[in-house]
């Protein structure tokens, strides 16, 4: 009987996919209203719910893709994927201003550029506080703290060991986790309520997946704003990494 | 049709991915470069040019409303497949280098704000996507 229930549930993964995260989120909207007062927003809870599960999940299998690896869930994978995220992400444009995007230009690309060279020296910083001072194992620490997908390829452009592949993966994931969790409670200390400091915001963070769960807890008009800026990126770190800032490191502790 | 709706979104989706892709290429990079803001970007002239000509109507128009509705459960499917136990085990030092690294950044947008801005952008509402109970109840 158990075997039937599951392997039904495995060759059906998108639509037990669907079931699973629209339970979770009935889930965390009664939280929500029912414990908070609608204080902690219901896609937070939702958020934060899926995070615990990703834990168990790679606490069960080993695995590196969280609840999706249990068979079961699998179908997870395909609906939190890259695909279908973008497929939604471009989705939430509709009903968005042009002349909002117009607007920005220039202040977007300097958020860019604060956005790659910043967390990169702060991961740097921390890396030698711990002890590391080579420039292969520094670059990819300091790369990892631009997003979780910056870290790895810089790190096998440069040559760096699996240990430090590992920290600068853990750091970029901490860092997208961070900002899909705190970004509710920021957002109106740092003014992020209108498409202009949206776009911003997405430039300077960075991380694609922080940055649309930080945002769509926080307001959902401003998600196709934030998405532009996060979209270039992770482009511009693997662009700006192994090279420019490499030699930079290399310069300065090589 | 709904399907007209979907189609556009896929439409301006893989002409995104595709000159991403091909901007990735151009520069020597390994990565797609600016994907899913060509996409947006795309899909806004798109939407605005249908607009004014009066093609699009309700029904495509579900099409779009449909898929940007499913996006906040899709980033919960997302969290929920992040390698949580990774960023665990990468201990201290990956916890201080991406919490800092957002607090710094996070203290930076109010200053990046700043610069060169000439007017006020307007402030989104909330929308309402918390249930309503008090309907409910009846």
């Amino acid at each position: 009987m158990f075997e039937v229930v599951y392997n039904s549930l495995m060759n059906n993964g998108l639509i037990t996919a669907f079931a699973v995260i629209g339970i979770t989120m009935y889930i965390s909207h009664f939280i929500s209203s029912r414990f908070t007062r609608g204080r902690v927003h219901g896609s937070a809870i939702a958020i934060l719910i899926g995070l615990v599960l990703a834990y168990f999940g790679g606490l069960n299998t080993g695995g590196e893709k969280g609840l999706a690896d249990i068979s079961m869930f699998s179908g997870i994978g395909l609906m939190g994927g890259g695909m279908l995220r973008d497929f939604a992400i471009v989705a939430t444009v509709f009903g968005a201003r042009f002349e909002e995007l117009k607007k920005v230009g220039l202040i977007g690309l300097i958020s860019l550029l604060v956005g790659t060279v910043v967390p990169f020296i702060v991961g740097v910083t921390v890396a030698l506080a711990f002890g590391y001072n080579d420039p292969v194992s520094l670059t990819t620490i300091g790369a990892g703290a631009i997003t979780y997908i910056v870290g790895p390829v810089t790190g096998a452009a440069i040559g760096a060991n699996s240990t430090v592949m590992a920290l600068s993966i853990a750091a970029g994931v901490i860092k997208s986790i961070t900002v899909m969790l705190t970004t509710p409670y920021m957002a109106k200390f740092v003014g992020l309520t209108n498409p202009r400091t949206a776009v911003i915001f997405g430039g300077a963070m960075g991380t694609a997946s922080g940055v649309a769960g930080g945002l769509a807890a926080t307001n959902p008009k401003l998600v196709p704003y934030g998405a532009m800026g996060a979209t270039f990126h992770t482009g511009i770190g693997c662009l700006l990494c192994p090279s420019v800032l490499f030699l930079a490191t290399k310069f300065i502790f090589g | 049709m709904v399907i007209y709706g979907v189609a556009l979104l896929s439409f301006a989706y893989l002409a995104g991915q595709v000159l991403g892709d091909l901007l990735g290429k151009l520069i020597g990079v390994k990565a797609n470069v600016g994907g899913v803001g060509i996409s947006i970007f795309l899909l806004l002239l798109l939407i605005e040019y249908l607009t004014k000509k009066g093609k699009l109507n309700i029904q495509s128009q579900d099409g779009l409303k449909f898929w940007g509705a499913m996006y906040i459960p899709i980033v919960v499917a997302m969290a929920a497949q992040q390698n949580v136990m990774a960023a665990v085990k990468g201990g201290p030092l990956a916890l201080l280098a991406g919490v800092i690294t957002v607090i710094i950044m996070f203290l930076l947008i109010p200053l990046l704000d700043k610069v060169g801005k000439k007017e006020d952008s307007h402030d989104l509402e909330e929308e309402l996507i918390e249930p309503n109970l008090e309907l409910k109840a009846k």
